[in-house]
């Protein structure tokens, strides 16, 4: 594993240019994810309407991996239903954890995220944004953190 | 097993790498090029072989067999704290106490003079350079009795702001917790000054030497601390293992902290009375052949020599400091008067653990983080650093390996 397979042109183009990352101040769903250890912290908004993601943005700081995986998420989720979100939120789990070969079908660009599972110290990087998202789903109140 | 290099000798690095043989690993493919002294010093073969010899030959409970292996085990143990008397130029073994690191050597103090001391209103004066483990027991006792932490203030530069220490020093002082070498940005502080002032106001001074020992001689009569705190696995030792110093008078007014077995002279439903210094504070089995290894660890240093160490290691610094004041994208955090052991830098808007793990793959060891020191990265306004951090076995080769791919990864992030 080379650190180019972990910093995909993807990932860096991520980091450099978040998508999505503003406030919003119509969220219908929001959460706080924390990673004290590493400093790392973002906000995720969800706008829901009639059990479709209208709307999905985050603001934070954090490493790239971590920034350019909250991207990533907005880009993916924008227009799915939130049953479609539970669904690849657990996909993104697995493949973080190396726990199931990815359907890059499925999951399209995440795929970049990968490499991730080769570097154990730096999976909470990339999983933060989707645990955070989906404790935003489930209304859970208390900040979320991966470590 | 090599001998170490008699202090006399010419500085020769690459003979002393010929004694740590996790230098010749690789990493990722890759040399291992080993810049985090600070997080962890490596052990030498003669530390690894004291602890193997201990283990295989000598092993038996201490201070209470009158068997055989039970007084070699006595010896070595007792030898040890001998060594470590020697090493900080203490007066008397009853002022080395073994605990597991610098961090139990805190908590024993502010848990047995702080409980005892310290009350409602009375403060205890800790500086912004602290590492975590030299400001939460103190916060802790400050929850228990009511007591008040008071911080010194530091520079940009990462230097403590003196006129405000010594504003801060009073009457309801008890006492001033401070550390030799700050882990995050490499500042030395002038703690003889300082523990001078304190003293002014009969305040007792807790040095936390954990990143100074290695670095520097000590000597805690020159220095004229009340305690000083230290671990053996950043001074080429193993871990589990440190040292508290404590100036007898006061170790004697202390409460024993954690009760047991060894720290008694004799026990009765009737009551207990408490074993000498230093057993008063040593409750349990202590780490044995920990001690006998950080003993060889002591040995080690003191062959090669603090002076010649802290030469080589100024040298270092100097020539990393300079490297990386070369590339234009680098920040160095923290330019301290007086430098020891550690340097930390930014590289544009790089987190740090992006540059850590670059790094990595590349074979060089760095840390890359808050460094358990959140309140200097709060003050700074920075969420984490990137640290290198030199010992004995460090060269400028190992210097020029970390910053050649600098300005590489500085490229690959730039926004």
């Amino acid at each position: 594993m080379s650190m180019l397979e972990l910093y995909q042109e993807v990932i860096l183009d991520h980091n450099k240019s978040p998508r999505n990352f503003r406030d919003m101040d119509c969220a219908s769903h929001k959460a706080c994810g924390k990673n004290p250890l590493c400093g790392d912290e973002l906000d995720l908004f969800l706008n829901i309407e009639d059990g479709v993601i209208q709307d999905v943005s985050f603001t934070g700081t954090g490493c790239a991996i971590s920034v350019a995986s909250a991207s990533l998420l907005t880009e993916k989720l924008k227009g799915r239903t939130v049953t479609d979100a539970e669904a690849i939120y657990r996909e993104v789990h697995m493949m973080l954890t190396g726990e199931s070969d990815v359907d890059p079908a499925e999951l399209g660009k995440l795929a970049v995220l990968s490499g991730v599972c080769q570097f154990p110290v730096r999976v909470k990087c990339a999983s933060l944004a989707w645990h955070t998202m989906h404790a935003a789903l489930q209304d859970r109140s208390e900040d979320v953190s991966t470590e | 097993m090599n001998a170490p290099v008699p202090a006399t000798a010419v500085w020769d690095t690459a003979r002393i790498q010929q004694d740590f043989p996790i230098l010749s690993r690789e990493v990722h493919g890759k040399p291992l090029v080993y810049l985090d002294s600070a997080a962890t010093t490596q052990r030498p073969v003669s530390v690894v072989e004291a602890v193997r010899k201990f283990d295989l030959t000598h092993n038996a409970n201490v201070h209470r067999g009158v068997h055989l292996l039970s007084q070699e085990a006595t010896q070595a143990y007792e030898g040890a704290r001998e060594k470590v008397r020697r090493f900080l130029n203490a007066a008397s073994v009853r002022e080395i106490l073994f605990v597991r690191g610098t961090t139990e050597a805190i908590n024993l103090v502010s848990n047995s003079f702080g409980t005892s001391k310290i009350g409602a209103g009375d403060e205890i004066v800790v500086s912004s350079l602290e590492h975590h483990s030299n400001i939460v027991p103190w916060q802790m006792l400050a929850e228990r009795t009511g007591a008040v932490l008071r911080v010194i203030p530091m520079s940009d530069s990462g230097d403590l702001d003196q006129e405000a220490y010594r504003e801060l020093l009073n009457a309801r002082t008890r006492l001033v917790a401070l550390t030799h070498i700050s882990n995050a940005l490499g500042t030395v502080n002038p703690v003889r000054e300082m523990i001078a002032a304190a003293h002014e106001h009969e305040i007792p001074v807790l040095v936390d030497g954990a990143q100074a020992v290695a670095h520097t001689a000590v000597d805690v009569r020159e220095l004229d601390c009340d305690f000083y705190a230290f671990s053996g696995h950043k001074l080429y030792g193993p871990t589990g293992i440190g040292v508290l110093y404590g100036r007898e008078a006061l170790l004697e007014a202390m409460p024993p902290w954690q009760g047991g077995g060894d720290m008694i002279a004799s026990v009765s439903f009737s009551g207990t009375t408490y074993n000498e210094l230093p057993y008063k504070f040593e409750a349990g089995t202590p780490n044995i052949s920990g001690a006998v290894g950080l003993g060889a660890a002591v040995d080690y240093v003191e062959a090669l020599g603090l002076e010649a160490i802290a030469a080589h290691e100024a040298d270092l610094l100097d020539y990393l400091v300079a490297q990386l004041s070369k590339i234009d994208c680098v920040r160095l955090i923290g330019e301290p008067a007086v430098r020891g052991g550690a340097v930390s830098f930014l590289i544009g808007d790089v987190h740090p653990h992006d540059i850590g793990t670059i790094l990595d793959c590349e074979g060089i060891a760095i840390r890359a983080g808050h460094h358990c020191a959140q309140p200097i990265m709060e003050r700074l306004g920075i969420p984490a650093t990137a640290r290198a951090s030199v010992g004995v076995y460090n060269t400028k080769a190992d210097i020029d390996s970390l910053v050649a791919p600098l300005p590489q990864i500085a490229e690959m992030f730039a926004r």
